[in-house]
């Protein structure tokens, strides 16, 4: 494949185009406010600064979110209304009911997992010699997109028969420990896990640079007194480190939760929900792009939207209690 | 606000009056080309399609690459006599975006459906132009009455074909068949005999894969289809893609048994890579390519497969691969052929877009695609031998001989639920395992009601 870059390179012009107009409108609204009298000034600049961004939240959130809703109770062309009928679809097919179960799997393992690498890697290389290096290595996957990263996990899993040459990493290992090659991806549930571990892979790196800040942050009165105290590394990290981190650790946990929630280009690129290893977003997508049934659709988007705010409302309350105790 | 100086204020609205040349300069047009040039001899074949002023049609497909570039060669005569430019855009995510854009109120002049089915939907809601009449004449001249029919809903035409392929061929290494002195299979059985004959000279007959990001499963479909129209025939075919019989009908049932007695018997899949369930993680390109290493025996799938093979592959009779036409079961009954192909639905009426429909539905346009290589026909008044490969020859050939049964590929047919959806999904747990009987009634569960 030849890759022509001047061919290519006018794939740039809408971004630049659209980055320059973007900077022209702010700077335009700038100017406005500035001119304005000062009669009446604070009203104008709340709605100069306000008012676009209320406009773009109503038009790109809030009527899509009501309108998706109100597709989730209509039929597949969205002519007739069929109640709670999509809803009751998710619960009562076997294939559905392991989509979900799927979901609550990438749920449980990819937060948890995450934290802990991420949390037990910042403890372990905090001053440590070479500490920047470290944690650039374990940082770097964070840079991937997630469909490049699951090709490349694609081809550590790649399954090859014996009598071929093996084109995947872990295949590899396995014949010169004397195993036969396995087909990592294929059987189910435990082909999830090993996507799971795509997603920890990635998000591992923002665990530890977000818990690795927190950790530094900590104030160094309370470390020394408790080394006075004369504790073993193991109590400061469980009675110390981690209740002052906490508030961060759950920050963490909780932002991971929603992103793996979202879950679908690993599922896509990895699989194409094959095997058994679907999950929500991923069928939502199906439904309405790939079936066209745009209630089964709206009802799937609408049940993760009701799955995620409960975690977002948590997240905010924590924020709030944060604040109120400085 | 006031700590912005003057002097800043300046540079700002210097910097937004830039700007806004830049807009103006991108959307300037700087397409060249006189309209001396259409009025040359050579253009005189297309001086029915030319406009006076010069035009954009948008055409948007599934066709990339390779073949992409051979399309775009194909009109590039008919673009320079006809101040007609054709914005060709080739997509893989032509099915998910194709409605996106329609909805969106973004739809392109004219897009290629490889899918009636798919493309029926768009008609139903009222979104694509009944076909113009020069469109309807070249069709009725051009192709058979089948042909007509996958884009004619209500007694009205829609859309011409574009490129057709037949799915009915099994590739074979025919240095292995001398080698052993294997003879083509003319019937069902001499193929199971063959298939046998194989495993007693120790060579895994068949190779299949399957594997197809997104639309992985669909050349299982295609097997069970080819076998549908073989083990039940083309009436009942046509039941069972039309559902006027359930899709775990008993008759359904023993169709994909048959097809289950070769892609699923250990003995004889998956030949120069692995076990069964390898074909479910094989990809469709490199599915049949152990034929070319005398690994695999035999391989079925469409003319299309002939781009696969690696560059300097010998395609024919004495060449490095080949292919014959997978047999009937009952011979007496006639060949039956599965086939499919692309149709052509048009978004707007424009002058310029008619012309473009009526020149890519004309024997011409056909001609002049047909001899840049791989790529297959329908169209009766195409010339055989502008056809450059041996496999499209082959292909021509068929679609062309009267004993031929030909239907199309069913699952394109289908509603894209089932046909793009469930029926893809539910070969691929059949291959890993599942039973007939269960993955059948979960495809039938899916059939929108």
């Amino acid at each position: 494949m030849d890759y022509d870059f001047s061919a290519d390179i006018q794939k740039l012009w809408p971004m630049l185009v659209g980055i320059g107009l973007f900077a022209a409108v702010v700077v335009a609204l700038l100017l406005v406010l500035d001119v304005l009298p000062r009669w009446g000034r604070d009203r104008w600049q709340l709605i100069g600064f306000f008012g676009p961004a209320l406009i773009l939240l109503t038009i790109g959130l809030i009527v899509p979110a009501v309108r998706t809703t109100f597709l989730s109770f209509m039929d597949a062309d969205s002519n007739e209304f069929v109640g709670l009928d999509n809803y009751a679809w998710i619960f009562q097919h076997q294939e559905t009911l392991h989509m979900l179960r799927n979901t609550l799997l990438w749920v449980v393992f990819v937060p948890s997992l995450s934290t802990a690498v991420g949390l037990l890697y910042a403890v372990l290389v905090d001053r440590a010699s070479l500490e920047g290096l470290a944690k650039s290595l374990i940082f770097m996957p964070m840079a991937i997109s997630l469909v490049g990263a699951s090709i490349i996990w694609k081809f550590v899993y790649a399954y090859r028969s014996e009598e071929q040459t093996q084109i995947g990493l872990l295949n590899q290992v396995r014949l010169w420990l004397g195993m036969e090659p396995r087909q990592f991806l294929l059987d189910p549930p435990v082909n999830t896990l090993y996507l799971v571990v795509i997603m920890i892979w990635i998000q591992a790196g923002f665990a530890m640079v977000v818990l690795s800040a927190a950790i530094k942050a900590i104030p160094s009165d309370i470390t020394e007194a408790a080394r006075l105290d004369g504790v073993n590394p193991w109590q400061m990290f469980w009675k110390v480190t981690l209740p002052t981190i906490r508030p961060a650790v759950v920050v963490v946990t909780m932002t991971i939760t929603i992103a793996t929630l979202k879950v679908f280009d690993i599922v896509r690129t990895g699989t194409g929900g094959q095997f058994d290893t679907n999950v929500l977003a991923y069928e939502m997508y199906s439904q309405a792009f790939r079936s066209f049934d745009d209630g089964k659709g709206s009802a799937l988007a609408v049940f993760l939207f009701a799955l995620v705010v409960p975690i977002v409302i948590y997240q905010i309350r924590t924020l709030r209690q944060r604040t109120e105790i400085r | 606000m006031a700590v912005l100086s003057r002097t800043c204020r300046a540079a700002a609205l210097a910097g937004v009056a830039a700007l806004a040349f830049t807009v103006a300069a991108c959307g300037s047009d700087n397409d060249s080309g006189g309209s001396a040039a259409t009025d040359s001899p050579e253009c005189a074949p297309y001086a029915q399609y030319k406009v006076d002023k010069k035009a954009t049609v948008t055409v948007y497909a599934t066709i990339r690459d390779i073949e992409a570039d051979k399309l775009r060669s194909s009109w590039a005569q008919f673009e320079k006599c006809t101040n007609i430019k054709i914005d060709y855009e080739g997509t893989g995510e032509f099915e998910a975006q194709i409605k996106v854009r329609v909805d969106g109120g973004n739809a392109p002049d004219l897009a290629v459906f490889p899918q009636p089915g798919l493309m029926n939907t768009f008609i139903k809601s009222n979104k694509v132009k009944p076909a113009p009449q020069q469109v309807k004449d070249l069709v009725s001249k051009n192709w058979s009455a089948d042909w007509a029919k996958y884009t004619t809903v209500d007694g009205t035409l829609y859309g011409a074909p574009l490129g057709s392929n037949v799915k009915s061929f099994v590739w074979y290494s025919p240095g292995l068949f001398k080698e052993k002195g294997y003879q083509i299979p003319k019937t069902w059985t001499e193929l199971v005999a063959l298939s046998d004959k194989m495993v007693a000279d120790k060579i895994k007959p068949w190779c299949a894969g399957i594997e197809s990001g997104e639309a992985t499963g669909w050349p299982a479909t295609d097997w069970i289809e080819d076998i549908m129209l073989r083990d039940q025939g083309p009436d009942v075919y046509d039941q069972w893609v039309n559902h006027t019989i359930p899709f775990n009908d008993p008759k359904v049932l023993s169709a994909v048994d048959r097809a289950g007695s070769i892609l699923k018997n250990a003995g004889y899949v998956n030949g120069g890579i692995g076990d069964v369930k390898s074909i479910s993680t094989t990809s469709f390109q490199e599915g049949g390519l152990p034929v070319k290493d005398k690994k695999c025996g035999m391989h079925r799938q469409a003319s299309f497969y002939a781009n696969q093979w690696p560059k300097g592959t010998n395609i024919g009779e004495n060449g490095d691969v080949f292919a014959f036409y997978f047999p009937p079961i009952d011979a007496s009954k006639g060949k039956p052929v599965l086939v499919a192909g692309e149709f052509i639905a048009a978004f707007a009426d424009r002058p310029e877009v008619v012309n473009v429909q009526a020149y890519l539905a004309s024997a011409e346009w056909a001609t002049s695609r047909a001899k840049l290589n791989d790529w297959v026909s329908a169209n009766k008044n195409v010339d055989p031998s502008s056809f450059a490969g041996v496999i499209d020859k082959l292909s021509v050939q068929i679609l062309q001989d009267p004993s031929t049964v030909a239907r199309f590929d069913g699952s394109d047919l289908m509603p894209g639920a089932v046909g793009a959806g469930s029926f893809w999904k539910g070969m691929t747990d059949w291959i890993n395992g599942k039973d007939t009987k269960s993955t059948l009634d979960f495809i039938e569960s899916s059939w929108p009601k």
